[in-house]
């Protein structure tokens, strides 16, 4: 039951997100505002266990999700025969930057021994602040 | 009798019930192999379920439209994965209050810095402004990426594969990009695999550490918004 209070509450979200987004001419898709509609409420003790169980649920399974719109590759195949080597080196080339950017800068603003502290904390999860806990879709190892 | 197959499968592949058995049961086939090869990241269970549904539908001959009557089921839910990353973000509060600018910052150069290579490669390959625009979002997750590319003047579709692909680069190649980079702090990593490879970057981070998934979902869930906000400004800004 609580699995389906929670994905209640996060469509809800969703809804309100659209809703927001489409009466305002907000330039944000209607997710993103469910989103931080979703923030906002979780200030609310009751929603929090629902809430957070059936975004773990979710959450888990995530990469399972993009499969449709990947199987989508096939519909744009003309496209790929043409431009494919082109649009495969822009992609290759800017992940890794994207990637290499965010971690050196990351790397070099956050100080370092808070970093030694964190991994020597980490294999002990019992020590770590019950607000800080990572998400239960961490252990299960199939998301 | 091999009349009565085909007719089987005529009727079957027609119906939303192929689209979502198929994918969820080849997902779980390449799920099941990936965790066999010791999450090695080139078995990602993404990339092998996408090849083998698209070239299972390309063999039979059955159109994406029918595949995606099934699928969309799957697919809907990407809507309230994204509300989902709330959840993430509102446990790290305390962190993300802490260490805000630092992530703010990695995050904006992060998302800037792959957003305009990409585009400034396609450019100098050459590129139509259409394809361009699809290349813009690819680095957020894909029910996102869609929207801002519809707002640029991109393709939703082929941008939303394109986010796709970008994942499995990150998720596929994040590893070895961090080795050479001596980038070992699994927050660092995650953060980034979550910044430059959304979702399924996160999901590969996820199984590596539990910190690094922790800061995957987050960084992910603030590329989502930073990108919804700035990329339409900064094209039309651009224009």
């Amino acid at each position: 039951m609580t699995l389906l209070h929670g994905l209640a509450i996060l469509l809800l979200c969703q809804s309100a997100g659209e809703a927001a987004a489409r009466l305002l001419h907000l330039p944000l898709p209607g997710p993103v505002l469910g989103l931080l509609v979703l923030v906002m409420l979780l200030q609310w003790q009751r929603l929090r266990a629902p809430a957070g169980a059936a975004a773990d649920a979710l959450l888990q399974h995530l990469s399972l999700l993009f499969v449709p719109v990947g199987v989508g590759v096939m519909t744009h195949l003309a496209l790929i025969s043409q431009h494919g080597l082109r649009m495969a080196a822009a992609l290759l080339v800017s992940t890794w930057i994207g990637l290499a950017v965010t971690a050196l800068v990351l790397n070099s603003l956050l100080p370092a021994d808070e970093g030694r502290a964190e991994r020597r904390a980490a294999p002990k999860p019992a020590r770590v602040p019950p607000g800080d806990r990572p998400t239960s879709a961490s252990d299960e190892g199939s998301a | 009798m091999t009349q009565d197959f085909v007719q089987l499968w005529v009727y079957l592949s027609a119906t939303p019930l192929f689209g979502l058995t198929a994918t969820l049961s080849v997902y779980l086939v390449a799920q099941a192999a990936y965790q066999r090869l010791g999450h090695a990241p080139w078995a990602n269970p993404v990339l092998w379920t996408v090849l083998a549904l698209a070239g299972l539908l390309l063999a039979t001959g059955t159109p994406y439209p029918t595949y995606f009557s099934g699928a969309q089921f799957i697919h809907f839910l990407l809507g309230p994965a994204v509300v989902a990353l709330g959840w993430p973000l509102w446990q790290r509060r305390a962190q993300l209050r802490r260490r805000g600018p630092a992530l703010l910052a990695a995050a904006l150069a992060g998302g800037l810095a792959a957003s305009a290579s990409a585009v400034g490669i396609g450019w100098a390959l050459g590129l139509p402004g259409d394809v361009l625009a699809s290349l813009a979002p690819k680095s957020v997750t894909a029910p996102v990426a869609m929207g801002i590319a519809q707002q640029l003047g991109g393709i939703p579709a082929l941008a939303a594969v394109l986010a796709v692909l970008t994942g499995l680069v990150g998720a596929v190649s994040g590893t070895y990009l961090f080795d050479v980079l001596r980038i070992r702090r699994p927050a660092v990593r995650g953060f980034a695999l979550g910044t430059a490879s959304h979702g399924i970057g996160a999901a590969s981070a996820l199984q590596a550490h539990p910190d690094a998934g922790a800061y995957a979902g987050l960084a992910l869930g603030l590329q989502a918004v930073l990108a919804a906000l700035l990329m339409p400004l900064l094209a039309s800004w651009l224009r």
